[in-house]
């Protein structure tokens, strides 16, 4: 049963429309990201699921009932947000306690609850604290507590680990991800960073200029990004985007890349695509190309030669930008196999994982 | 929650140990010139309001106590003749506290309950609003004294303590809003997000959340109300007479008029009697005074 329901949501702010038909909905225990670069509308978003901003049109449904004029307080939900906004003149309990004092709830069960949680995330000892008290992992998980100790049928995070540094911001990744295969509750999350995206989702929904360009399971967003935002979004260092022309070598379909005269390289497509006009864009991940060091090409790889301009090392491995004809493109190199700067190398290309984008609608092809 | 971060700027901390010394002396003997400069009519005020009458009119008004008496604040404050009465100024001395206090308490009051839904809550056209309340910080009071006439008389309250409670009411609610909204304005939007999301109201947001961050401020504006209210003179003047009148409008009426001798003593005195209050609580609340208003403090 889906938990939330998000039909044709639309929202403006005077002239400004920052969301346009937006469509979504969580089955029950889904843990859904929104991403997208800052201004694309996903904290809005967020916040209209909260009841903090109103709908324009559309409708919201939290557990099958539409609640958008529902208020916050009434839409059974519970909210993480990216300053954590504990109450700085509370203690870590009453900072818990607050919603439960003010929904009344009887003392027995608040401390019944409240020990609940300190327990599942360790933050007993720091009950009798007040937030400027604790370090930032601290308040992260305090602000957490204060929403999981609602028991809510849906969760909401905001940026949640922005604030943090980038260690603990991984582990707290971590840590969220534990604590929603322990609870099973439905959440939205919101964030700038694909990778938390990536990690956390089950599925990811992809907002830009207020628009949802992609909403499935992370691996599909990844591997076949519906358009050329999607792509260049997800994933880091960016899929190259190296536009080329449909040409026929052999009669199999093949991309030119265009060079000085003669095509800088010709490759093989794994599937033949129908495109009206010639032009195409070949959209190809750094991970995707490896550097060809004698053994040829194995099929469904295509080859094209490069040289070599910038050698960025990041430990594990090595990022290479390179020259192929006009065009720079970065590839993803074993530490091992790093060329050096000004090197010509021959690089293969996985075919079969490339994706080709329309270059006037820049949508997916094939 | 730190006042600052930051350690100060020392600008006697450049440059060598001479410099320093030097540069100390200066700083210190201007300042203390200063303060002498300032403080010289308060000495001479004290100083008379213990010295035997005769003594100040052959030796004139700046001068050692000869004698020294504690007797003249005694006659300021209970038996001196004021006008048609001879209680001295403690009557006139109650009446500014009843108007002061309450009117300091509700003028607050009501300024934090603006300034909270003008920060917190905001509305379409609050903005405006705020501009247009914040207007009444520039009126100059004698531009209102004729509508006021109007309004006591109106409502009955003409020559009475409620009258001039009303007044200041009204006329402290321009600052006392300013204070506090652009106090509240930096108390994170997100807390009264995470607040209603909670499940609290207005009103439980305001006391729960909001008040407790408030101490800096509301000091800051019962300093500057209590102060305001009780040194007015202008509204004390023309809105009441007789036995009604604030402190500040009586010491005028016990100069005024008088036909035999200017007792200077015990004028002294009284004038020191009415200025006593705002100092006391000058002396108190100062330190959070300049905390408030320099510091943003919700973090």
């Amino acid at each position: 049963m889906a938990s939330l329901v998000i039909r044709d949501l639309s929202k403006r702010f005077g002239s400004v429309e920052v969301l346009k038909n937006v469509n979504l909905e969580a089955n029950a225990g889904e843990f859904i990201a929104l991403v997208g670069p800052s201004g694309c509308g996903k904290s809005t978003l967020l916040a209209m699921l909260a009841g903090l901003e109103s709908v324009t049109s559309g409708r919201i449904e939290i557990g099958g009932r539409i609640v958008n004029d529902v208020a916050p307080k009434d839409r059974d939900i519970a909210m993480v947000f990216q300053s954590y906004a504990l109450y700085p003149t509370m203690t870590v309990r009453e900072n818990i306690t607050f919603g439960m004092e003010s929904r009344r709830v009887p003392k027995a069960e608040q401390n019944e609850a409240v020990a609940r949680v300190a327990s599942l995330l360790q933050i007993g000892e720091l009950l009798g604290r007040r937030p400027a008290q604790l370090s930032g992992g601290q308040r992260q998980r305090v602000a957490m507590g204060r929403a999981l100790v609602r028991d809510p049928a849906l969760f909401l995070f905001d940026e949640p680990l922005s604030n943090l540094d980038a260690k603990l911001r991984v582990e707290m990744r971590t840590e969220i991800k534990k604590l929603h295969q322990r609870v099973k509750k439905t959440t939205i999350y919101v964030t700038h960073d694909q990778v938390e995206a990536m990690t956390l989702a089950s599925r990811v929904a992809v907002l830009h200029k207020g628009v949802l360009q992609q909403f499935d399971r992370p691996r599909v967003v990844y591997d076949r990004p519906a358009n050329r935002f999607v792509a260049g979004f997800m994933g880091s260092p960016s899929m190259n985007f190296i536009p080329g022309e449909l040409v026929e070598e052999g009669g199999k379909p093949c991309i030119a890349l265009p060079g000085n005269g003669s095509p800088a390289a010709v490759l093989p497509l794994a599937t033949s695509v129908t495109n009206s006009a010639r032009k195409i864009v070949l959209g190809v991940r750094p991970e995707h190309m490896v550097r060809d060091t004698g053994g040829g090409t194995k099929p469904g790889y295509g080859r094209m030669d490069a040289t070599v301009e910038v050698v960025e090392p990041t430990g594990a491995e090595t990022m290479v930008v390179m020259r192929v004809g006009a065009q720079e493109i970065t590839a993803r190199f074993e530490a091992d196999s790093v060329p050096a700067v000004g090197e010509k190398v021959r690089v293969n290309v996985d075919m079969n994982k490339a994706c080709l984008f329309d270059p006037d609608s820049e949508k997916l092809l094939g | 929650m730190a006042v600052s971060d930051t350690i100060a700027f020392d600008p006697l901390a450049s440059g060598g140990a001479a410099r320093r010394t030097r540069a100390m002396f200066v700083v210190y003997g201007l300042l203390a010139l200063f303060a002498a400069y300032y403080l010289l009519p308060l000495g001479v005020i004290v100083l008379n309001s213990f010295r035997d009458l005769d003594e100040i009119s052959r030796g004139g008004l700046i001068g050692f106590p000869r004698s020294f008496s504690m007797q003249y604040w005694q006659t300021a404050w209970s038996t001196f003749c004021v006008q048609a009465m001879c209680k001295g100024i403690a009557p006139f001395f109650f009446n500014s506290l009843w108007m002061t206090i309450p009117a300091t308490i509700i003028s607050t009051a009501i300024g934090a309950i603006n300034g909270y839904a003008l920060s917190a809550w905001r509305f379409r056209g609050s903005e405006p609003l705020f501009a247009f309340m914040t207007l009444g910080v520039f009126l100059p009071g004698q531009m209102v004294l004729l509508p006021w006439a109007f309004t006591l008389g109106a409502l009955g309250l003409t020559n009475t303590i409620a009258g001039l409670i009303l007044i200041h009411c009204v006329q402290g609610l321009a600052f006392t809003t300013l204070f506090c909204r652009n106090y509240y304005v930096n108390i994170p939007d997100a807390l009264i997000k995470a607040a209603r999301i909670d499940g609290a109201g207005f009103w439980r947001i305001f006391r729960k959340i909001v008040l407790p961050l408030s101490p800096p401020i509301l000091i800051v504006t019962v300093i500057w109300q209590f102060t305001g209210i009780w040194n007015d003179f202008l509204f004390g003047i023309v809105f009441s007479s007789g036995d009604h009148q604030p402190v500040t409008a009586a010491l005028i009426a016990l100069t005024a008029g008088q036909t035999s001798v200017r007792r200077y003593n015990v004028e002294a005195a009284a004038v020191l009697i009415g200025a006593l209050p705002p100092l006391l609580i000058y002396l108190f609340g100062g330190r959070y005074f300049m905390r408030g208003l320099t510091q943003g403090a919700v973090k």
